[in-house]
């Protein structure tokens, strides 16, 4: 009778599920837990941005404007020769156009572009889901500190070239000489 | 007078059972089909894990046009719904909930249930015919086979146990009734309860009303309030199919700590979780597959419960 024990089992399926707790999160009311590294908007540190354009060019769908100018910084001595340096006037994301694919925040080369996992900045008018470089600015707090190295990793270059820099040789731990 | 002033009161209770019951295993249903697939069900109407959804549903029900279509036949179509609806009713009189506690007393109520239980399919039929509308009319028309397959191992497993109580009056039948009669009447209540089922469109045998086929059947050109009694009646169905396989296999009131109406009211209410539980688990059936097991399974075995109650009688 393998008829009746499907049925049966089927019913056996239902009820175990029932008695078993929901994982329905009530969304409004509970906020959900999402991964530090979720892509729900992208935060821009204006500081850093240098308006070089890769994040632009790279992008798939050309959501982001960048406009800026150059300024002259006088020299910093007598003599010296007058630099440039590029100004951000405008940088902004078309949200409607994006595909959260990320590439802007790889190809940036002076970690200017951010992951933030808010999502909440739905809007009434398609023109408003372009977000404008102080919008854009608003979202760092938000962006949560990268993950901890796993323990057992190694350190990143970084902090071995900021420790070799500062430490003179003879001065090192025996603990260090262990790890080489 | 006093007389006159007594039915209006059962009348008058009667009828708060059938608006309040049909809700009750409306939003059990809801919840119980919610959490057997892993979801929560509606949780704010009403505030505490949605109670009130159902009455929010109503409320909604009553806002709506009540659209009759161009091509219809207008009497007949405005009247389906209470004609699917009223017969329930007029059923639910006749049902004791304890010794004592009936609507109206009717020496052959089994027969009378059953009778008037049929009446309901009707309305059905006048929705889908009425509604000219070619998916309606495919619904009533699988309504009608479905009624004429099932009505038959309907009776004959009432039938049975009528048989083995030597009455057809149901609190009669609840008196004879004695505990070794769930073995000897199972296959019967199984019939009962597989064809009631039926007979009410319930999945896994909504084949009538088949959503994913024929839309809605022959509801699908209502809207409104006909539209909510045509769920309503649906509802009032399964009450009704459960107080009566409570009322006439499983002993209805009598149960251990002393016979009381709150042991029909506890049977009837576990049958409506089966009901529901069914509805979850099983996929809907083909027409065939049902015309099948009807006509080869439960009618065989209706007939087979027939004969046993016979010779049990007989050797008793």
């Amino acid at each position: 009778m393998s008829t009746g024990t499907g049925l049966l089992k089927g019913l056996g399926v239902t009820l175990s599920t029932m008695t078993r707790r929901s994982i329905t999160q009530q969304y409004p009311d509970v906020k959900p837990e999402l991964p530090p590294r979720s892509r729900g908007v992208i935060a821009l540190l204006e500081e850093n941005c240098t308006s070089c354009m890769l994040c632009a060019r790279e992008c798939p769908d050309w959501c982001i404007y960048i406009d800026s100018h150059k300024e002259v910084v006088p020299a910093p001595e007598e003599g010296g020769r007058e630099r440039t340096r590029n100004v951000l006037d405008r940088f902004a994301i078309d949200f409607s156009l994006c595909m959260y694919c990320g590439i802007c925040i790889d190809v940036c080369p002076f970690d200017a572009l951010f992951w933030s996992p808010e999502f909440e900045y739905s809007e009434f008018d398609i023109r408003d889901m372009t977000h404008e470089k102080g919008r854009l600015g608003q979202w760092m707090p938000t962006v949560p500190p990268p993950p901890a190295l796993d323990p057992s990793a190694a350190e990143s270059k970084e902090l071995q070239n900021a420790r070799k820099k500062s430490a003179p040789r003879p001065s090192e731990t025996t603990a260090d000489d262990a790890r080489e | 007078m006093t007389d006159v002033l007594e039915a209006a009161l059962r009348l008058i209770v009667v009828f708060g059972a059938f608006l309040l019951l049909p809700l009750l295993v409306g939003q059990l249903e809801h919840k119980v089909m919610a959490h057997m697939q892993s979801r929560v069900g509606p949780m704010y109407a009403g505030g505490f894990h949605g109670w009130a959804q159902l009455v929010a549903d109503g409320v909604k029900f009553a806002q709506k046009e009540d659209v009759v279509p161009a091509s219809a036949d207008p009497v007949i179509y405005r009247l389906a719904p209470a004609l699917a609806l009223v017969p329930y009713f007029v059923a639910m009189v006749a049902l004791p909930v304890g010794p004592g506690l009936v609507g109206q007393d009717v020496d052959a109520g089994v027969f009378f249930v059953l009778a008037v239980m049929g009446v309901g399919v009707i309305g059905t039929l006048m929705a889908g015919w009425a509604s000219a509308n070619k998916y309606s009319l495919l619904g009533a028309v699988r309504q009608a086979s479905q009624l004429l397959a099932y009505e038959l191992p309907f009776v004959l497993a009432a039938a049975s146990v009528v048989m083995a109580a030597g009455t057809l009056s149901f609190t009669g039948i609840v008196e004879a009734w004695q505990p070794w009669w769930l073995i000897w009447q199972l296959p019967a209540a199984v019939v009962f309860f597989v064809a009631g089922l039926a007979e009410l469109n319930r999945p896994p045998f909504d084949m009538p009303v088949a959503d994913a086929e024929i839309i809605f059947g022959p509801y699908t050109e209502y809207t409104g309030l006909r539209f909510a009694l045509f769920l309503l009646a649906e509802y009032v169905g399964i009450i009704l199919l459960c107080f009566l396989t409570t009322l006439l296999f499983l002993g209805g009131w009598q149960g251990p700590f002393g016979d009381t109406w709150l042991w029909t009211l506890l049977k009837a209410g576990a049958l409506a979780f089966v009901v529901i539980w069914l509805r979850v688990s099983y996929p809907r059936l083909r027409a065939d597959q049902l015309q099948k097991l009807s006509w080869q399974l439960l009618i065989p075995v209706a007939l087979l419960q027939l004969l046993v109650t016979g010779v049990v009688m007989v050797a008793w």
